[in-house]
């Protein structure tokens, strides 16, 4: 079997509004658009990769959260309605999605191998949250691709961001190695904003765009910061500062992804591409890829 | 009819091991025995509703309200799906939950209601409703929990609630769906291991439950932020629900409580517990924070991070934090100036009060409240200057109320009070209420008094007191 490979690892935010602005069929709601630059974002980030082949997505939700350990959905299909409980009004949405169950397994079982809490979600009843759904969409819309769909183990809740990074590196690490190991080419996609304070109210259109902005100028200069680190390639910076950002920001890296994808990306030195930078609700999301031949230039 | 009232209130835990799994612990079958007891004792008060406070179904946009008259679906847990799925169809008081969502906006509150189909229930609603009410007979309403809501706006919540409670001539039981300790073990565990997750949590717990044991409701509302830091793990819901309960039984403190049941699930605290009305004969304890009837801020605040600071600094330009008017000033010091740090901070430079001879004189007293620079009974205009309702009868209550912190400070009392010019910016529509309220406090004191219509104030309130007083003789 050959090596695998990582081909690209992606920051790709998950707020609803995103697919809800799409008008994709499978969403019950329809837009009369918004959200563009992030939009036009995920689109830049399609054509990247477009030619780009690989044969698995690896995907961390915050919106499939779990207390003890981190779950894998651990059946090969899911198929049902997700419909966000915060926003429903927006996202009402008929999945049918496959699985690397595979792959899953095999991360799961080099996780348990390194002391972490693991465990396969087997429930065919079970509902995929609207984050992964999110994510998958706008990603791949065409959906055929397979996936391994990681929860957001909220150790930050429990212990702190310094604790909840340390052991969403040691995922990444493991997750690292299986994906080698596997013979596979993979695609890995961490699915939070950054800053993330939201309004508390909705315009009587959501998808007005005069009402969207950042929720403060604070807000702003986090979302900034750590976007020059992606653009230069400072991973370390960024990992350095996350209880700063984490706590400062209400950042939505309190879900582990961010920590989890630059630890897979084995801390990449190398300048990550920004396809855009958005607010929706007031939370500050980018879309950031770190392609393998960003790494392999830098490399040589 | 108009003799709705509430019957009774539950405390219940939220996870699905009640429902799935009371089979395999001891713990979880006295729980699922006690939502069993429950369930009896709801039945036998013929109450015709059930209103759910659910901490698993956070909301941002306001509150949630399910609206749906039949939602059905299939639960399943994200932590413990191994546990198994929970099939649910669920007979909701559409018309109940629509009358709320008015009544919220009626107080000054963001809710909306949610009728869609698929829509998740969420786990701590599935259980209660599963349990309390398992053939569907009493119908119920859900509420969400919000995220950024604050104990004004959770008050108010419960507040419009009994609003519509009352209107519609309901037998109402309250239902919180929540843990009290919510630390669970970080990973799998034997069932037959189940402990709750620490001594400090235990203790909490039980000190929680001895004060809901003797009816102390409001006792342990106003405890809900030192016990979110000490036994909470900080996930996006504080601890919340006995700001909610309270608020839908008066913020009384002398109800009949009853700990069914105390039992640890994965690590975290459950309790089945039952406040009834009746007061249980203790003395209904004095509270210390404001009671609110309107909700006026904006939630932009979070009260974690807000709770021991100061809205404004010194020296004072910021805008008060609910915009209640203009730029808050310390009040000015000099020779014979009387400061409360219990009274509102004046809108300009001076003092709450000067000493001359033996008089005192104060500066107009409006009913601003200190720290907060909310509005008892609510402002009368938005911050666009759109007219609001507002209770004149709260606003002069508290106007003497701030007299009273200004004299105390300059060790005095309200009866040291000789005259009043009172200024009203409605004379047709406020006298009467202001007049009630003159005659049960100061009209006691017998100071002379003047009450003069006046086209505004500083700040949007509807009465303000000049009051010269008796000084207290210097020591």
């Amino acid at each position: 079997m050959s090596k695998g490979e990582i081909v690209a690892g992606c920051l790709a935010p998950h707020p609803p509004h995103l697919v809800y602005a799409e008008n994709p069929e499978q969403n019950e709601p329809t837009a009369e658009g918004g959200w563009e630059q992030l939009r036009w974002g995920y689109e830049r980030l399609r054509e990247s990769l477009a030619d780009v082949e690989y044969d698995t997505i690896v995907l961390l939700s915050p919106h499939w959260q779990t207390y003890i350990g981190t779950h894998f959905l651990g059946l090969p299909k899911f198929k049902s309605l997700s419909v966000d409980p915060v926003f429903p009004n927006l996202f009402r949405y008929h999945y049918d999605l496959d699985i690397d169950v595979d792959l899953a397994r095999q991360i799961h079982d080099k996780a348990a191998d390194a002391g972490l809490a693991v465990k396969m979600m087997e429930n065919p009843d079970f509902r995929v949250d609207y984050g992964t759904i999110t994510t998958g969409h706008m990603f791949n819309p065409q959906w055929d691709k397979p996936l391994v769909v990681l929860s957001s183990n909220r150790s930050r809740d429990y212990y702190s961001v310094e604790v909840m990074q340390e052991m969403m590196m040691e995922l990444g690490r493991v997750t690292r190695e299986a994906i080698l190991a596997s013979g596979k080419k993979v695609v890995v996609l961490a699915s939070n904003s950054l800053s993330h304070r939201h309004f508390t109210t909705e315009s009587a259109i959501p998808e007005d765009m005069s009402k969207e902005h950042i929720t403060s100028h604070a807000m702003h200069l986090w979302d900034m910061r750590m976007i020059e680190y992606f653009r230069t390639g400072q991973s370390q910076r960024i990992l350095d500062e996350m209880p700063e950002f984490t706590e400062q920001a209400i950042a939505e890296s309190d879900g582990g992804g961010l920590s989890w994808l630059l630890s897979t990306l084995d801390i990449p030195n190398y300048p990550g591409i920004l396809h855009g930078y958005g607010t929706i609700i007031g939370t500050g999301n980018a879309i950031v890829e770190w392609p393998e031949r960003n790494h392999k230039e830098a490399s040589e | 009819m108009s003799d709705g009232k509430l019957v009774g209130s539950y405390i219940v835990p939220v996870h699905p091991h009640t429902v799935l799994a009371a089979d395999q612990n001891e713990g979880w079958g006295r729980l699922r025995d006690a939502f069993g007891e429950a369930a009896q004792r709801i039945k036998d008060s013929d109450a015709d509703l059930l209103i759910i406070y659910s901490t698993t179904w956070p909301s941002i946009i306001g509150h949630q309200i399910i609206a749906d008259p039949n939602p059905e679906w299939v639960m399943v847990d994200n932590d413990f799906h191994d546990l198994g799925s929970i099939p649910y169809s669920f007979n909701i008081d559409e018309e109940f939950a629509h009358a709320w969502n008015q009544a919220n906006e009626n107080r000054g509150l963001k809710s909306r209601t949610v009728a869609y189909h698929g829509f998740p229930i969420d786990v701590g609603s599935v259980v209660a409703l599963k349990l309390l009410n398992p053939d569907n007979a009493i119908p119920a309403v859900i509420v969400s929990s919000n995220v950024y809501a604050n104990r004004a706006e959770t008050t108010v919540l419960a507040k419009a609630c009994m609003d519509v409670v009352k209107a519609t001539g309901r037998k109402a039981v309250a239902v919180t769906a929540m843990s009290l300790s919510n630390r669970m073990f970080t990973k799998p565990i034997d069932p037959k291991d189940d402990k709750i997750h620490s001594l400090k949590d235990d203790e909490w717990n039980r000190k929680i439950l001895e004060f809901l044991g003797e009816g102390r409701l409001e006792d342990v509302g106003q405890l809900s932020r030192t016990i979110h830091r000490q036994i909470r793990v900080n996930k996006v819901v504080a601890f919340k629900p006995m700001w909610w309960l309270s608020g839908m039984n008066q913020n009384r403190n002398n109800l009949t409580g009853e700990v069914l049941a105390y039992e640890a699930i994965h690590g975290a605290g459950g309790a089945v517990v039952h406040l009834d009305p009746a007061a249980s004969g203790a003395g209904d304890k004095e509270y210390d924070e404001d009671d609110v009837e309107y909700f006026l801020g904006e939630r932009n605040v979070l009260d974690a991070q807000s709770d021991e600071t100061e809205t404004v600094s010194d020296p004072v330009s910021a805008k008060p934090a609910n915009s209640n008017g203009p730029a808050l000033w310390e009040p000015t010091v000099s020779k014979d100036s009387v400061n409360s740090s219990a009274a509102p901070k004046p809108v300009g430079a001076y003092p709450h009060a000067r000493r001359v001879g033996d008089l005192l004189y104060l500066s107009g007293v409006g009913p601003r409240q200190p720290g907060t620079n909310s509005i008892p009974g609510g402002p009368i205009h938005d911050a666009d200057g759109q007219p609001l309702d507002y209770d004149i009868k709260a606003q002069t209550h508290a106007v003497v109320q701030n007299i009273t912190r200004i004299l105390e400070e300059a060790g005095g009392s309200i009866n040291d009070v000789l005259d009043v010019t009172s200024f009203l910016v409605d004379m047709d529509r406020d006298f009467k209420g202001y007049n009630e309220v003159w005659a049960e406090t100061l009209g006691k004191v017998g100071p002379t008094r003047t009450t003069l219509a006046i086209r505004a104030l500083p700040t949007p309130i509807a009465v303000e007191m000049k009051v010269i007083a008796k000084a207290p003789a210097k020591k």
